[in-house]
């Protein structure tokens, strides 16, 4: 961090000096975060279009597929209608790859190609408040696009749910979550090419293994024990609670784990991106 | 064609006065001011400005800062690995100068300027800016200092306005005084008419001066630019220099890198020359050059052969000597006897006096 304590040895306690009137800067300040999301705001405003248009086609493409491909052979799941097991399993899909994707890409361009962060750490920013605002604006877009598969599930036959609701909430916790993975990935990767192994080692058994087109109970135990541990399980399972009607206490378990894990990569991703920004 | 008297609120205090020290006792910590720190200093950007200086300054306590050093740097030293980039550099730069950093490339100048706003850290040594101890209170150092860099980090998606206005928020100017401050920052860069191009159409030149004009919208009192004027055509780099000179003016403290040799004679009151990590001579720059190159200097052309003649001849007296060009020129012409060569008298410049100091051409 920029102001770590400690990091010049040898050096004598110095002398704070008596400014009372300079305005004082601290940690994590609101002004320092909403400094570097207006610039995140700035950027959206040249892009959401493309980002918009792809969040409502893919959810539509997965249900269009899934609907009239598997849709003919299963009509319930898991006492669901396969519709609505495949909207809400999309919203997570939709969740993962609209936080996780940006934590990664934009960040290694920012970071290295571009050298916008070199640029924002020369103001009075410091490395927490760049990252946190990053993974912040990340996870509340990714809240939001997490409605649109409800939004086109609806088209296909989903009906509304006052508990949808608490889809952008749970979408933002999940999306801060891997948003920070993201930031973490693009912090030890040493090219942006290393980004495939993650995808398809890691991203792609996420997406399946995590109840979203069809449930993990039937998968071996050792399988299962995997999407348990899969942030994006819990996801699913709060998402689909919310959004059918079915919420209940395990659904406060989902919750626990999706916030521990959010905060956890959330410290991982300052300590890994902070240690090469800094150097 | 640059706004100077615009250029900067406050730097060097032009009085220290006992009124303004009454003041500040009389105010006291717990006192309403109507100047809440740096960000008041802006609060009235172009009305009243006077005012709100003088008691920016007596926020900062101008008698402190007559004598504390706007920089100071203290036995530091940075390695990477096996390279020592910078290796126990001692560099106190004076409130109100300009201050240049010559030296080659590799010398550690770069290093430097980024272990002054902490993205780079030193391993041992002390670094204090405008006062505040480094790392532990560098970002509020930061809030009060403004940095141009080296490399073009715009984002080249985004238009002037947007740029200029991200930074307006990131050093706390209040919503209300952004606009005036973007618009400021805009007529310094003389970029006004293209305020609302993105970065992306906009030339070199003007790429680098919406740099500056970030580097400069809250009107700090401290501006480091890291070799401002680096491949840039000699039009652009002569607008730099008018604006560097305006800051100059109104008492902003600058410190600036750079290889250019005459960027530092024509633009810095003290040259500080960095070889290998450390300061190995400063002082202005007609001081440099009268004690490493004397007051004038022989040059002599002719063929190859010649010049190893001519050569021979420096090596056997113990003259001092450097290749410039397709001549020998020997320093401190006006103490030589007799024997010298015949050739060209001219006056030493710092060029001569960097190269005696460091043994290397600039390019």
């Amino acid at each position: 961090m920029s102001a770590g304590p400690g990091s010049v040895s040898g050096a004598p306690t110095p002398v704070e000096p008596p400014r009372e009137a300079v305005r004082r800067v601290g940690r994590l300040e609101p002004a320092a975060l909403a400094g570097v999301m207006s610039r995140d705001v700035a950027i959206f405003g040249r892009y959401w279009r493309a980002t918009t248009f792809s969040s409502v086609v893919q959810p539509a493409i997965y249900l269009l597929a899934f609907g009239l491909g598997f849709g003919k052979l299963i009509t319930h799941l898991d006492h669901v209608k396969y519709v609505q097991y495949v909207a809400t399993g999309v919203v997570a899909t939709a969740v993962l790859f609209s936080s996780a994707f940006p934590g990664m890409f934009n960040t290694f361009i920012r970071w290295q190609f571009q050298r916008t962060y070199d640029a924002l750490l020369a103001a009075p920013v410091d490395v927490e408040e760049l990252i946190t605002a990053e993974v912040l604006w990340i996870s509340l877009r990714a809240g939001v696009y997490g409605l649109a598969p409800l939004l086109v599930g609806m088209a296909f036959g989903l009906s509304p749910e006052a508990g949808m609701a608490l889809v952008p909430v749970i979408g933002f916790v999940t999306g801060f979550g891997f948003a920070a993975f993201g930031v973490t990935v693009a912090a030890v990767a040493r090219t942006i090419d290393n980004f495939n192994y993650i995808t398809s080692a890691v991203l792609t058994p996420l997406f399946l293994v995590a109840g979203t087109f069809f449930p993990v109970s039937n998968l071996p135990a050792g399988v299962r024990t995997v999407a348990y541990v899969n942030p994006l399980y819990h996801c699913v399972q709060l998402v689909r609670d919310a959004s059918l009607g079915g919420l209940g206490v395990a659904d406060l378990g989902h919750a626990a784990v999706l916030v521990a894990f959010a905060v956890m990569m959330w410290r991982i991703a300052i300590w890994q991106l902070g240690r090469r920004l800094i150097d | 064609m640059l706004a100077a008297a615009r250029v900067c609120g406050y730097g060097r205090p032009s009085q220290v006065g006992p009124a303004a020290i009454d003041s500040r006792v009389m105010r006291g910590p717990t006192a309403p001011c109507a100047c809440a720190g740096v960000q008041g200093a802006y609060s009235v950007a172009d009305m009243g400005a006077r005012e709100v200086h003088e008691r920016a300054r007596d926020a900062h306590d101008p008698a402190r800062e007559a004598r504390e050093p706007a920089i100071s740097l203290e036995g530091v030293v940075k390695r990477f690995g096996e390279i020592v980039a910078v290796d126990g550099l001692d560099l106190a730069v004076a409130p109100g100068v300009c201050f240049g950093l010559l030296g080659p490339n590799g010398a550690g100048k770069s290093t430097t300027m980024r272990m002054l706003t902490a993205q780079t850290l030193a391993d041992e040594g002390r670094i204090a800016v405008l006062g505040y101890p480094l790392p532990r209170a560098s970002k509020q150092a930061r809030l009060e200092m403004g940095v141009v860099p080296q490399l073009d980090n715009l984002d080249v998606e985004l238009t002037c306005r947007q740029i200029l206005t991200v930074f307006a928020r990131l050093y706390r100017i209040s919503r209300g005084e952004r606009p005036a401050a973007v618009q400021r920052a805009l007529e310094l860069a003389n970029l006004s008419g293209r305020a609302d191009t993105i970065v992306r159409e906009l030339s070199g030149g003007m790429r680098r001066r919406l740099l500056v004009a970030r580097g400069l919208i809250h009107r700090p009192r401290l501006v480091l630019l890291d070799e401002p004027t680096v491949g840039l055509d000699p039009q652009v780099r002569q607008e730099l220099w008018s604006l560097i000179d305006a800051l100059r003016a109104e008492g902003v403290t600058v410190l600036m890198s750079t290889h250019y040799i005459e960027e530092a004679e024509r633009l810095a009151d003290t040259v500080a020359v960095m070889s290998a990590g450390r300061v190995i001579a400063q002082g202005t720059p007609a001081e440099l050059v009268r004690a490493h190159a004397g007051e004038r200097v022989l040059e002599i052309y002719g063929p190859p052969e010649r010049l190893a003649q001519v050569d021979a001849q420096v090596r056997a007296s113990g003259w001092s000597s450097r290749r410039s060009g397709p001549a020998v020129a020997i320093l401190r012409a006006e103490s030589l006897d007799g024997t010298a060569p015949d050739g060209v008298l001219r006056p030493a410049n710092l060029e001569d006096a960097f190269v005696a100091l460091t043994g290397q051409e600039i390019e």
